[in-house]
């Protein structure tokens, strides 16, 4: 095993993989809230706030890099607080990394926890509030119950989006080995220097495998949710 | 216990406008699809907000719209039997009747075992719902529905997605929870039969307005509400006791216009019964009819004649009881009726149905 890769090829590995874990876990509770917004309520502005969460989809990601850097760079309207406030220093940084491959990873979580969510019947959720349940208990005891396959789901896709987050991060916290050198950062390195192309094939097999793997296991869950709710 | 329902709420093109009082027992709301029946109930369940209205049982007020008061369904305390089950599918179905315990009081209402018992689905504890057959379903939600403690029992037509045979199983545990149960229950449906089986008191609604409301004997047995109810299906419920099972298979019951017999029905000497005779199955005859095949005649008192374009509909007292007939204008000519006439009803035995008569203990209302 020692033998596969190089402690460099580890470093990025590992990183992506602390990066990316910490990136789906702290967006899951703000990705399922919004997945509830955006399937049960109706409220003014609604499109807005679905155009945004799915922005990074579509923009180019040096954009949505370059943006997080003028909001969380050291001298950005919000990074200057959390720097005075927190210490907390975002740019150039592996948190930097998490921040970006959250917010890309962002609409993929929400899609698939949305749709979880529309699959579940209101009636039920009616009928346990007749049986004395608050909305917060119907919550907890029947609506995330029955969408948990695809809160699964929505984070596997999240973790594997991250795993392979590349434009946004090297824009916004670059690219320094050991630092914020993630997985993609460290195959465009290798691909820079002459020679390097098997290095970085090796690393082009891992995130094939991570990416194939998260997308054989989100499908599968997928389809627990739809038996789950049809009850079989 | 009981509940009093005022509510007036806009909906595109439709109004309903309502006003009842629903004593102890069973009050059936009948009226065709569209009449109002299900807002009626989820205004009661607090599903439905209506615009203006208060709904109280006993003392609790559950919406007052004048005083701004509107509980929270969880916070109404009753059990609500949907039309379509509504069993949870990731639970199975002791964890479904259970749901309702985690948050009623503790110690309070009825036992497990007992709702297990009477419903019969202690084979059925650890099945999902999904295998499940419809009747099973419904008893299960209807345990589920007791469980949770409810100080007023809500009931959607429970039995419309099943076929007369499974819907004849389960009447009874409908009758039983009637009598058996402090619990008022308000009970929705559009079938007569089903109605007059089961209901104490009957609000009968027509494009969301209250048509009538009161006792249900009374209400069924009235000629002028009989065209609203649907004259194909109007018919009167009597009272009779059981006072002897005959050695032909028959049973002789006891009515205070005198002995019908009808097929055989498994009760006991003494036993109450409710029976429903269907107003078109009854020929009236002046005088007491000799050499007739029908076994079943009553004696009774032409109460109130009612002529209409389908013919005429005639009450008659039996004691405190009353029948209602169907005959033709023609007939009725013929026969020369007045209010106060002694006449005989020909009842077709035929017209007591084995599933439309319903027990009823004493001293229930």
């Amino acid at each position: 095993m020692p033998d596969w890769f190089t402690p460099d090829e580890w470093r990025a590995v590992a990183l992506s993989l602390r990066v990316s874990v910490w990136a789906t876990l702290l967006s899951l509770p703000l990705g399922i809230y919004v997945a509830h917004v955006l399937a049960r309520r109706d409220f003014w502005g609604k499109q807005i706030l679905n155009g945004l969460v799915h922005l990074p989809l579509i923009l180019p990601p040096v954009v949505t890099g370059y943006l997080l850097l003028l909001a969380f760079g050291r001298k950005g309207f919000i990074g200057q607080y959390l720097d005075q406030w927190f210490g907390l220093v975002l740019a150039f940084k592996w948190t930097g990394a998490v921040l970006a491959a959250a917010v890309m990873a962002f609409p993929l979580m929400v899609r698939a926890i949305r749709l979880a969510f529309e699959a579940v019947d209101p009636k039920l959720e009616q009928a346990a509030g007749t049986l004395g349940a608050s909305p917060l208990w119907v919550f907890l005891t029947v609506t995330l119950p029955l969408i948990m396959p695809g809160i699964i789901a929505g984070a596997v896709l999240a973790f594997a989006k991250a795993m392979g987050e590349f434009g946004a991060t090297i824009t916004f916290v670059s690219n320094i080995p050991g630092q914020t050198q993630t997985l993609p950062s460290a195959i465009y390195t290798f691909l820079q220097v002459p020679g390097g192309d098997p290095q970085a094939f090796r690393l082009v097999l891992v995130s094939i495998a991570v990416a194939m793997l998260a997308l054989i296991l989100s499908e599968f869950l997928s389809r627990a949710v739809a038996r789950r709710i049809a009850g079989t | 216990m009981s509940l009093s329902v005022a509510l007036s709420h806009h909906f595109p093109g439709f109004t309903l406008e309502v006003n009842f009082e629903a004593p102890p027992g069973l009050t059936a709301l009948f009226g065709k699809s569209g009449s109002g029946k299900t807002s009626v109930i989820n205004a009661v369940a607090g599903i439905l907000h209506p615009d203006q209205g208060r709904i109280t049982a006993d003392k609790t007020t559950l919406l007052d719209t004048a005083q701004a008061i509107n509980l929270p369904p969880h916070r109404r305390r009753l059990g609500y039997v949907f039309q379509d089950a509504r069993l949870f599918p990731h639970l199975n179905v002791r964890q479904n009747l259970r749901y309702g315990r985690w948050f009623a009081a503790r110690n309070q209402g009825a036992n497990f075992d007992d709702i297990v018992d009477m419903l019969g689905l202690s084979a059925l504890l650890s099945r999902s719902p999904a295998t499940l057959s419809g009747g099973e379903k419904s008893r299960v939600a209807i345990g589920r529905a007791l469980l949770s403690n409810p100080a007023l029992l809500l009931m959607d037509e429970p039995f419309a997605a099943l076929d007369d045979a499974r819907k004849a199983e389960l009447l009874p545990y409908i009758e039983t929870l009637r009598d058996h149960t402090k619990i008022p229950i308000l009970y929705v449906s559009h079938a007569l039969p089903e109605v007059a089986r089961l209901a104490t008191t009957l609000v009968v609604l027509d494009q969301g307005r209250c048509l009538r409301a009161g006792p249900a004997a009374d209400l069924l047995a009235d000629p002028s509400l009989a065209p609203s109810l649907g004259l194909r299906d109007a018919g009167a419920v009597l009272t009779a006791t059981v006072t002897a099972q005959d050695p032909d298979g028959l049973t002789q019951l006891h009515t205070l216009g005198g002995p019908i017999w009808l097929p055989k029905i498994a009760a006991t000497p003494g036993t109450r019964l409710r029976i429903r005779i269907a107003a078109q199955d009854v020929i009236l005859s002046r005088s007491r009819p000799e050499g007739l095949s029908a076994l079943n005649i009553l004696h009774g008192i032409v109460s109130e004649i009612r002529q209409g374009p389908d013919g005429a509909l005639i009450q008659i007292a039996i004691g405190a009881d009353h029948l209602l007939a169907r005959i033709t204008s023609r007939s009725a000519t013929a026969l020369n009726l007045a209010p106060g006439d002694p006449i005989f009803a020909i009842v077709k035995s035929v017209a007591a149905a084995q599933t439309d008569i319903g027990t009823r203990q004493e001293g229930v209302v």
